[in-house]
């Protein structure tokens, strides 16, 4: 179980091996349902790739997980399990909206973007403090006060939306549509260098900016003080106290980085897609992030990959649901279960047996003839 | 104004008994030394097999047996993750969680075709409900006569099971053999180990016992409380029972007490919608109604006791060491 393996094996067969078994159970699933997996898989690849409008909401999505993932990952650098992404991002967006309602009156957007980040960060990242300052100093359970805040922030922005924010005379849960020097703009000049067409999909410039912040996030934690600071309180607290680090710190610095990207993430769909405070903005992506960030091993590069593989997912899933209509979207939900139990709750399950084939005889020919036939 | 008061502990009574069943259920698990953040997949997931089983069958028995046996199968895969391939716990809840969303509503829409209901039961495919002997003829004895006749009669059978369920909860954990294993293996499973006794084995059996109370929780959901299955029909419920859970510091009577509390929360929030109250206005309802987790989060905080959490929660067990 303990035995050393070869750096690719760790990194790259063991991960890809609990992909593989993930999408495999995956397309039993879709058997279960009496369809064709292969037949599936070339719908989500056809609705993901095969048109510049559907590219463009594959990125679309990939943003918000870019976001919620890079989230997790910063967390998980310190140890720490910060599954509240959902309600930092739900309540970035209100600080995003507030800069909107404010000034789209009176300035343009190129003031107003980077107000508005600068704001759903701040939001997210406080919404992230209370958790981080009661785990840090009180030493109460990161991932339960996470989970509450969770739900907190739901309650906050239902009253928020249905009291306060609502447009007098309407039903709807939303604050009013923003000028349109509250929107960002669309990058269809973008899809253009490649000759696509972007269509009616609402990419735009925060998939620029969650690109920034992947690269943000590997200095960050590769290339700075601070990000040794973080990894080394996560590999061994007890060590980090004894070379100088402050546990409170890190933990609350880690917690308001992380939830400050999960903010950010508001961005996109506030922002960049409805132009409007509505309720549930954060869709699910903050949990979304957890797979992400699992599969993609808090590695920005990989956090993208995995990001853009569950972009496919979820545009490739609307293709699939309207081709086979007897597989709902929850598909995605259902492989995002299979992706976090497999590459993340069961890790280890193949690790005895792919330890126990190198311990006999260490031969990078049969292990990836195996890893094949698999 | 008394039969007001009567009504609102009635509907305490039946939004506890989801609460209080999950609770217990994340009760066993917890105490063993395994972090239960899936309670709310497990009541899910176990609310559709045994409205999806009740609807073909046409038997609220087999229902609720089948509900068991799916909670239990989702039990024993956290079960597998957490004990013996020692993964993350947390993960791994999180993990069932997503799996009973996506799976209950994937397969529902491809079974019945309604959206991702199950077939509304009708009659004899549904738990009714027990009348105690006279209460229709002490109803009008003042007093004594709505609390035997309306609180404590006319509940569904899962009702008296839940709460009986925390009682003998009590007496497993602390007056049996195999409770007195239980609370060790959550402490300190070397010890428990060095007994001869297996660890794993243990855990394996309070999962099952987890498995069991959310497969009853779930059939009361959906085949007691309402006819069929709707998407996401737990509503957090899951986590309000984990929050319960904390918040009665994993003691089986205080969790009976804090269910009826956060149960007592949600009727109050439902009967106060929309209307005035004196000096405040209108009601704050989404604020009674995220008070299970402000008290749980002010608890865990320190400031309300201390909340100290099975020592070995959250570790996989490592014989050799």
């Amino acid at each position: 179980m303990n035995a050393q393996l070869p750096r690719w094996v760790d990194l790259g067969l063991i991960p890809a091996l609990n992909l593989i078994v993930a999408f495999l159970v995956a397309g039993l699933v879709v058997m279960l349902i009496g369809e064709n997996p292969v037949e599936a898989v070339e719908h989500i690849l056809y609705g993901a790739f095969g048109f510049g409008e559907g590219i463009a909401f594959t990125l679309f999505y990939a943003t918000n997980f870019i976001f919620t993932g890079l989230c997790v990952a910063v967390a998980f650098h310190a140890s720490l399990f910060n599954i509240g992404g959902e309600g930092q991002a739900y309540i970035g967006g209100l600080g995003v909206a507030l800069v909107c309602l404010a000034f789209d009156a009176f300035l343009p957007w190129w003031i107003i973007a980077p107000l508005a980040i600068c704001a759903g960060a701040a939001f997210g990242a406080g919404w992230a403090f209370v958790p981080a300052y009661l785990q840090a100093k009180r030493g109460s359970h990161i991932v339960i006060t996470t989970i509450m805040f969770n739900f907190l922030a739901a309650s906050l922005m239902v009253y928020l939306l249905v009291n306060v924010l609502k447009v007098d005379g309407t039903m709807a849960p939303e604050s009013r549509t923003f000028e349109e020097a509250g929107r960002l703009p669309k990058i269809g000049w973008f899809m253009e260098l490649f000759g696509q067409n972007i269509g009616g999909a609402p990419l735009n410039l925060s998939f620029f900016l969650a690109l920034i912040a992947c690269g943000g996030v590997w200095l960050l934690i590769w290339r700075t003080k601070l990000g040794y600071e973080i990894r080394t309180f996560g590999a061994n607290p007890t060590a980090a106290v004894y070379a100088g680090i402050n546990p409170v710190r890190i933990t609350v610095i880690t917690m308001m980085i992380s939830g400050g990207l999960a903010g950010m993430m508001a961005l996109n769909p506030v922002m960049g897609d409805q132009n409007r405070l509505f309720l549930e903005l954060a869709g699910g992506a903050g949990f979304v992030g957890i797979a992400v960030a699992l599969m993609g091993r808090a590695h920005p590069v990989g956090v993208a990959l995995a990001a853009l593989l569950f972009g496919v997912l979820y545009q490739g899933g609307a293709e699939l649901s309207f081709e086979m209509p007897a597989i709902t979207r929850d598909m995605i939900v259902v492989i995002q279960g299979l992706v976090v139990l497999f590459a993340g709750a069961l890790e280890f399950m193949f690790r005895p047996v792919v330890a126990r084939f190198f311990a006999k005889g260490p031969d990078s020919k049969v292990g990836k003839a195996k890893a094949g036939a698999a | 104004m008394f039969m007001d008061v009567i009504l609102l502990l009635d509907s305490t009574v039946r939004l506890a008994t989801p609460l209080l069943l999950t609770a217990l259920a994340g009760l066993y698990a917890e105490r063993s030394g395994v972090f239960d953040i899936g309670l709310e997949g497990k009541l899910l997931a176990a609310a559709f097999a045994a409205a999806a089983t009740a609807a073909v069958t046409g038997s609220p028995w087999l229902g609720a047996l089948s509900g068991m046996v799916v909670a239990i199968a989702f039990a024993l895969v956290h079960g597998a993750a957490c004990i013996t391939f020692r993964g993350n716990q947390i993960v791994s809840g999180v993990a069932i969680n997503f799996l009973a969303a996506g799976l209950t509503v994937l397969l529902g829409q491809s079974w019945f075709q309604q959206g991702g209901r199950t077939p509304p039961l009708i009659g004899e495919g549904r738990f009714g409900t027990i009348t105690f002997p006279f209460a229709e003829t002490v109803r009008d004895v003042p007093i004594l006569g709505p609390i035997y006749s309306e609180l404590l009669s006319g509940h569904y059978l899962l009702v008296y099971v839940a709460f009986l369920a925390a009682p003998f909860s009590w007496w497993v954990l602390y007056r049996t053999r195999f409770g007195l294993r239980l609370r060790a293996v959550g402490e300190n499973p070397a010890a428990v180990d060095t007994a001869g006794i297996s660890v794993a084995g243990l855990r394996y059996l309070a999962m099952v016992c987890a498995g069991v109370l959310c497969g009853l929780a779930g059939s009361y959901l959906a085949i007691a409380q309402s006819a069929g299955f709707v998407k996401d029909m737990s509503a957090g419920k899951g986590f309000i029972a984990l929050a319960a859970l904390i918040f009665s510091k994993w003691r089986p009577v205080q969790v009976m007490g804090t269910c009826l509390l956060f149960g007592f929360l949600d009727a109050s929030a439902i009967r106060l919608q929309g209307k005035e109250l004196p000096l405040i206005g209108e009601a704050p309802v989404q604020l009674i109604q995220a008070l299970p987790y402000i008290l749980t989060v002010v608890l865990l905080a320190g400031f309300i006791g201390k909340a100290i959490p099975p020592k070995a929660g959250g570790t996989p067990y490592v014989k050799e060491r």
